[in-house]
């Protein structure tokens, strides 16, 4: 039935415009980006070298490595409280969880940004509250460092944890739970003891893509960081755009790409992708 | 038959959560209404100038009427090469799928940032040929939201694919159908949904798009989030929050709607 000659020309007529597109639109262009990193201002390896001794770019990479850890715990415990309602919830708790993850999910990541920049800046809501009910006479700094880029991120990435955990505690077997709970365990223990080890797939696939999520993170990070708490996407954008160093920039790319690749194949050696969705 | 329902710490913790989620939405709506220049809270009075200032200052007009524009043209683009490329693999699961797909996911997978710096270096490179066609051109943008939705309209018109009966293509093959006869009258009316749903949704990532964008614009192509980046980075522009709010209506009016149509679809 398959492999006769027409078969595979149908194939490849219908499969050839999406693969030339990105071929031509994507995949040349990358490769541009990987030659620039070694030939830019210099020929050599001189970028990838000052990457390994750059103070400034270490620190960089540091600060995006801590936040992103910090923002993968934070999103994968908030995700999995209101999965947990959205998938066992009765039916007025699971309409009503659907509802606050979807809408802050389908609403534009810039508008999302500048909702925290309302709440949280110097004159912003939490500020001009604490100050009116005499709390503080100073407003608090919560925006323009790194709070204000973790809030802002675990925000964004919430959504997107409850996903592969919800996918998780769908295909649990209730049986199980209701038989630990039958035999006199509390509802504690029962969720620590059974439930929560029987999501463990969808634990590790929140969290894995919630920290490749974080670590290429520009919008957030640049609007409530300010300039101030600069991650690596946002060093990649300061670096081709502020000070011409397209090298160093590409260098970066290639580096965050190699690290992200390394994380995916981690991922799917221990989640299957269909869990994922 | 009894169920396991999540006890009362689950929801109160699940509430806290909630509040955290909707907050930002919420803190939106009282800074809009500011009388003030500034972003600030309103002090007793209200004002709708920042609505005013979205319809009189031409600049937002000009830049939802680009985005929209390049927004109908990169979801026609990615719909259609989506579709071509899933039908290929639907119908001829050629060797190598696997990897072909992975392939196409691409960018998708690679960190936002980028994918942006390869398109900068690709509409940079193609600048000097065409004064159309090249960086901080509507068409540029066009082509590079494209490449960014490709993979989210692939993997829905590879899932409503996968859901469809293998027997029917194989009927109109056994009755003598074409390959474009089976396509376009036998297999394209059953996945119409996805199909729909594919462009809606390449439609929506390339008129909220802002990372990629931002690489790729600077003076002329201006499209609405880049416009609102704008007025982000600087002096905070109040009339954001009147967007924002307006934005917000529109989302949750529009999930709504298609959580009604699910609900009429799945009673028939």
């Amino acid at each position: 039935m398959r492999g006769t000659l027409s078969d595979r020309m149908g194939a490849a007529l219908l499969m050839a415009p999406l693969l030339l597109f990105l071929i031509l639109a994507y995949a040349w262009p990358f490769l541009g980006v990987v030659k620039w990193s070694f030939t830019l201002p210099t020929p050599g390896l001189e970028q990838y070298h000052a990457l390994l001794t750059d103070d400034l770019v270490q620190s960089v990479f540091i600060r995006t490595l801590r936040i992103a850890a910090i923002v993968t715990v934070v999103s994968v415990t908030a995700a999995y409280a209101i999965t947990v309602v959205w998938v066992r919830g009765s039916p007025t708790q699971r309409v009503l969880a659907e509802f606050c993850i979807l809408v802050p999910f389908w609403i534009s990541v810039l508008t999302r940004a500048f909702g925290w920049v309302a709440l949280l800046s110097n004159r912003g809501l939490i500020n001009t509250w604490l100050q009116s009910i005499g709390f503080i006479s100073e407003p608090l700094t919560l925006v323009r460092n790194e709070f204000g880029v973790i809030v802002g991120m675990s925000h964004f990435l919430i959504p997107f944890a409850v996903f592969p955990l919800a996918s998780a505690m769908r295909s649990l077997d209730e049986r199980v739970l209701l038989a630990a709970r039958g035999l006199g365990s509390s509802r504690m223990r029962t969720f620590w003891t059974v439930f929560v080890p029987m999501t463990r797939s969808g634990i590790i696939g929140s969290a894995l893509i919630t920290f490749v999520f974080s670590l290429g993170f520009f919008v957030t990070p640049a609007i409530l960081g300010g300039g101030r708490s600069v991650m690596i996407a946002e060093l990649i954008y300061l670096r081709i755009f502020q000070s011409p160093d397209w090298g160093l920039g590409a260098a970066i790319s290639v580096v965050l790409v190699v690290f992200v690749g390394a994380l995916m194949a981690l991922l799917f050696r221990y989640v299957k992708p269909k869990q994922l969705v | 038959m009894p169920t396991y329902r999540p006890g009362p710490v689950s929801l109160i913790l699940a509430v806290l959560v909630a509040l955290f989620l909707l907050m930002p939405l919420l803190a939106v709506i009282p800074v809009s209404l500011t009388p003030s220049r500034m972003l600030t809270m309103p002090t007793g009075e209200l004002s709708l100038r920042h609505y005013r200032s979205l319809i009189e200052d031409p600049r937002w007009l000009e830049s939802i009427l680009l985005s929209l524009r390049i927004g109908v043209v990169s979801s026609i683009l990615s719909t259609a090469l989506a579709l071509t490329f899933s039908l290929g693999v639907w119908m001829f699961q050629p060797r190598f799928t696997a990897a072909l797909v992975g392939f196409v996911l691409l960018p998708m997978v690679v960190p936002p940032v980028v994918s942006a710096v390869t398109l900068y270096f690709l509409l940079t490179s193609v600048s000097g040929l065409t004064s159309f066609f090249g960086y901080d051109t509507w068409l540029g943008v066009a082509m590079a939201h494209s490449v960014m939705t490709v993979p989210f309209a692939t993997v829905l018109i590879l899932v409503s694919l996968s859901q469809l009966d293998r027997r029917i293509d194989l009927a109109a093959r056994g009755l003598g159908a074409s390959v474009w006869e089976r396509a376009t009258r036998v297999i394209m009316p059953n996945i119409k949904f996805g199909i729909v749903t594919a462009a809606l949704l390449s439609f929506v990532l390339s008129w909220e798009e802002i990372g990629v964008t931002l690489f790729i614009t600077s003076v002329n192509a201006i499209t609405l989030p880049r416009l609102m980046w704008m007025g982000l980075r600087d002096n905070i522009d109040p009339a954001i929050a009147a967007l924002s709010v307006i934005l917000i209506i529109i989302t949750v009016l529009v999930l709504a709607v298609r959580s009604v149509a699910v609900k009429m679809r799945g009673g028939q």
